[in-house]
């Protein structure tokens, strides 16, 4: 982008037309803070470092042989699952962004239940289908259940259950009343069904008899029987303890996720990235909760070949677990092939509909995630952090301005009106890239602003010591800061570009923290070549004009004699041979 | 300051000027030192890593009478692993525990809370898990290694491949001082620490590319000229830049300063503070380095080309031949590439600068 210019002559339009790049500079400033008044944002989203809250660094972990795994598009479904879940808990402004190649950082503002945030996002929820070979109630088997409830024998449809659509998109069975109320005891009675088929009977809740459909080995069905029986299901750590390290692929010992029952399940036959839909629906029939969910075009697949296996089979081996992480959220038994779409339908309340939907929709992360870091900082922490930051920010911005007085003068006048320009422009663009790509201001971001200020008033000293050089030279001002424009131009270009691919590099490989640095100063980079070349340049010529800076007046900082020039013999010479600026007001 | 000023217009002239260039092998050998001295640092005593690289646990609590003491114990019996307190400067305290893990740290807090007798939610965690330092320092050295091939493309494009290699020799100088530096203070590396550490990157160069700038402009033309060999060029070129390489490094540094001594300062430890001590170090490192190292290097490299290896030889012949005539040496201040004058002008100038200046105090020629 900065080539350096070769050619010093094509000075550019800048310097005949100053008043074009100031009019044009001052739209912007206008349009900007225009923008940023009508947009009613007028200060910068602060971080979360400095506004108080939570910032939680997640990184994929790759599985062995599965790196591939980590790319975009995994990353961008488990940003947007995560999202769900962190403004399923009511949070709002709640951030998840993805950060470099693996990384997710999720960002809670203060005031929200941090903790319970960390837990669903943290969560590395795998939802597996797999089918249940063994049940057994762990403790006593809760009361409503023990005493069969009327719903089972209610009325079984043909349309329904004798007639097993092969598309699963099963024909509404004509509006035919599902009778009876769902039975009691929901983690043993759930039904999965194709979508408007009523309520095919829950079989009696059953002694369940411990009979593992002898798939695999004896040895192995012989340790997940000891397994099972030990099973613990009392408390929660147990509970998820329970199935750790299972693979999907092979059978394994799990918990109801209230520690009702405990299970062994068969292998995964169905992923929970195979779920393309879930929701909540009160069925219309019976004013029930029902979930309602649907596949995607493999899933359906795999769907109707298991639950046509299933529905074949007996009490308890016709259910089909939905385990996420290895825990049994709900176990709904199976009476048809069902594919495309199923409902569950089930004891529900809406909430607890809505937990299966979310779970079902949300739950299956497409990679595993581990919390790298964690960042709780208080509102007042921030608040000090912010206030120390600017208080820093001023001082430093205040010492610059001393220094460029006492070296510069009057000269300084348009070194810290170009600041102001450039502070303006800076602020206005950062407090609107808050809505529009949700930049936010952190620390190092405010650091980054801070250094800032030095790259651009280096800009200045390299232009106005171009024209001090010029000076010496024994130009008279006007052409002095023409000729002394392409030379400070192209150094100025050459080491804003050099800045700027520091910025950028550290923008791409860098993740967190460090991004917000590196987006400021990248961002007060260019914004500085802006101001050079449409505020700074012209601004100069237009006070070359000026008696007081034009005759060397020894406060304007461009006294000839002060800057130790060339006798005026040569001074004469030049001024008619150099380059006459337009004298055309703006 | 009009001192100073004139000072500028004299080095600008060349009647004052310190030889950089000639005495390079002084600087040369300070800087081997300086960077054995840290790399010995470095193998020594090593950095001192944050939690952030080592993984652990930050709590910074709010406003307390607790001492530092008091609050490490707490934090050791709450955590159950060394702790570290330090009492910062408004009465907080920040207490750093090593080695446990993210899952844990809820609970610790709490406990924390209960032991200081503060409310849990007033105190700041700063969790990191322990492979994350790892990342963060494998992207970094990626960001270092990605922004100095970019950077040396560039440079060699921009000005030519001798000098894009002075100035990423000058940058991984002042990269290694910096580094040094740390480990010998004992200063805490933290992202912070990277952060300033980087940019230094950008600008520790962006001072560099004002000297060469400067000696891109210097040496047009040098071949046809007899008066001066490149490294004296150099030299002058140098010097006459001198007062804007100083001016903008002090500008540069004073917000960091800023920073460091005040924002810092109020808050004790912190990012402010990280960023802007690496920041500091390598400023200064890279100006040093842009005037002591890359420049004298660039004028090595440049006098082994066989045309300047010429002109050296011719110019030397020339000043032997005048030494022989008797004459004294005719100070040779204008620049030979002063595109627009042409040489009778040029020449014309060169009388006229001898005129004696009003002030010859500092003059160390």
């Amino acid at each position: 982008m900065a080539a350096p210019n070769k050619g010093r002559r094509p000075a550019a339009g800048g310097q005949s037309k100053p008043g074009r790049a100031l009019a044009f500079i001052l739209i912007a400033m206008v349009a900007l803070t225009g923008g940023m008044f009508l947009s009613h944002t007028t200060t910068p989203r602060l971080g979360i470092d400095l506004a108080g809250g939570t910032s939680i660094t997640l990184k994929a972990k790759a599985e062995p042989g599965q790196e591939s795994a980590i790319n975009k598009k995994n990353m961008d479904t488990a940003v947007q699952i995560m999202n769900r879940r962190v403004n399923g808990l009511g949070v709002s402004e709640a951030e998840v962004q993805t950060q470099g190649s693996d990384n997710i950082i999720v960002n809670i503002p203060k005031g929200t239940n941090s903790e319970q945030a960390r837990q669903q996002v943290g969560q590395t929820a795998k939802l597996y289908f797999r089918p249940v070979l063994t049940a057994q109630p762990t403790a006593a088997p809760p009361t409503p259940s023990a005493s069969p409830s009327p719903s089972g024998e209610a009325t079984p449809t043909p349309s329904g259950k004798a007639s097993p659509n092969a598309s699963g998109k099963a024909t509404p069975s004509a509006g035919k009343p599902s009778s009876a109320g769902t039975p009691q005891g929901r983690a043993l009675t759930d039904a999965l069904k194709a979508p408007g088929t009523p309520t095919p009977g829950a079989s009696k809740p059953s002694t369940p008899a411990p009979n593992p459909s002898a798939s695999g080995d004896s040895a192995a069905a012989a340790k997940l029987q000891a397994q099972f029986a030990a099973l613990d299901c009392s408390t929660k750590e147990a509970r998820s303890k329970a199935a750790e390290g299972a693979k999907s692929s092979e059978p394994t010992v799990a918990c109801d996720k209230d520690g009702q029952e405990k299970y062994i399940l068969g292998p995964a036959e169905v992923d929970g990235t195979d779920v393309s839909k879930a929701q909540a629906v009160i069925n219309q029939q019976n004013g029930q909760w029902i979930v309602q969910m649907d596949f995607t075009g493999g899933g359906s697949k795999k769907f109707a070949a298991i639950t046509g296996k299933l529905s074949q089979q007996q009490y308890p081996n016709n259910r089909f677990a939905i385990a996420l992480d290895n825990q049994v959220v709900s176990a709904p038994t199976v009476s048809s092939t069902l594919s495309g779409s199923a409902e569950i339908s089930g004891n529900f309340t809406q909430a607890s509909a809505q937990d299966l939907a979310n779970v079902l929709s949300y739950g299956a992360l497409p990679l595993s995630f581990q919390e790298q870091g964690v960042t709780t900082v208080t509102a007042a922490l921030g608040a000090d952090q912010l206030h120390a930051g600017l208080i820093a920010g001023a001082i430093g911005l205040a010492l610059v301005i001393i220094y460029l007085v006492a070296y510069y003068r009057g000269l300084a006048t348009i070194a810290i009106l170009s600041l102001v320009v450039s502070a303006i422009l800076t602020y206005a663009i950062m407090t609107l890239l808050g809505p529009t790509i949700s930049f936010a201001l952190n620390l190092p971001a405010v650091c980054g602003a801070i250094v800032a200020i030095g790259i651009t008033a280096d800009s200045f000293i390299v232009y106005f010591e171009r024209i001090r050089d010029e000076i010496r030279e024994g130009r008279t001002l006007r052409p002095a800061v023409e000729r002394a424009w392409p030379r400070a131009r192209r150094t100025i270009l050459v080491s804003d570009f050099v800045s700027f691919l520091a910025a950028a590099v550290l923008f791409v490989v860098t993740v967190g923290k460090v991004q917000g640095f590196a987006f400021t100063l990248g961002l007060t980079t260019l914004l500085d070549v802006v101001v050079v070349f449409l505020f700074t340049k012209p601004v100069m010529t237009l006070l070359a004009r000026r008696p007081f800076f034009a005759n060397g007046h020894p406060w304007s900082g461009l006294d000839p004699k002060r800057l130790g020039a060339k006798p005026p013999l040569r001074r004469a010479r030049r001024t008619t041979s150099a380059p006459v600026d337009n004298p055309k007001e703006a | 300051m009009s001192k100073l000023g004139t000072l500028g217009a004299r080095l600008y002239r060349g009647e004052v000027g310190y030889d950089f260039v000639g005495k390079r092998k002084i600087w040369y050998g300070i800087s081997i030192l300086i960077t054995i001295t840290a790399i010995v640092g470095l193998a020594v005593r090593g950095l001192t890593m944050g939690i952030e690289f080592e993984g652990g646990a930050a709590f910074t609590t709010p406003k307390t009478s607790m001492s530092a003491a008091q609050a490490e114990s707490a934090a050791e019996a709450a955590s159950g692993h060394d702790a570290i307190a330090q009492k910062l400067g408004d009465g907080t305290i920040r207490i750093t525990i090593g080695g446990i893990d993210t899952g844990k740290s809820d609970q610790i807090k709490k406990e924390l809370a209960k032991d200081l007798k503060v409310d849990a939610n007033t105190i700041n965690a700063d969790l990191v898990g322990p492979s994350w330092g790892e990342t963060i320092a494998k992207k970094a050295w990626t960001g270092l290694i990605v922004f100095m091939i970019l950077v040396v493309i560039y440079l060699a494009i921009a000005f030519e491949w001798r000098m894009a290699l002075a100035a990423l020799v000058a940058l991984i100088h002042d990269l290694t001082i910096t580094v040094g530096i740390y480990a010998l203070v004992g200063f805490e590396v933290t992202p912070g620490t990277v952060i300033g550490l980087l940019t230094i990157l950008g600008y520790s160069l962006y001072d560099t590319v004002v000297v060469f700038d400067g000696l891109k402009e210097g040496q047009k033309g040098i071949t046809k000229q007899t008066r001066v060999t490149y490294s004296e060029m150099a030299n002058k070129s140098l010097n006459g830049t001198l007062v804007r390489s100083i001016n903008t490094t002090v500008v540069a540094l004073l917000p960091v300063a800023g920073l460091l001594f005040i924002g810092g300062g109020v808050l004790g430890a912190g990012m402010l503070n990280d960023i802007s001590l690496s920041l500091f170090v390598g400023l200064a490192a890279g100006a040093y380095s842009s005037i002591f190292i890359a420049t004298p290097l660039v004028a090595d490299l440049k006098e082994t080309m066989p045309e300047m290896k010429a002109l050296k030889k011719r110019v030397l012949a020339k000043r032997a031949a005048a030494a022989a005539k008797g004459e004294t040496e005719e100070p040779q201040d204008d620049s030979p590439l002063d595109e627009d004058d042409d040489p009778q002008t040029a020449g014309a100038v060169v009388g006229q600068r001898r005129q004696p200046s009003r002030n010859n105090r500092g003059k160390r020629r």
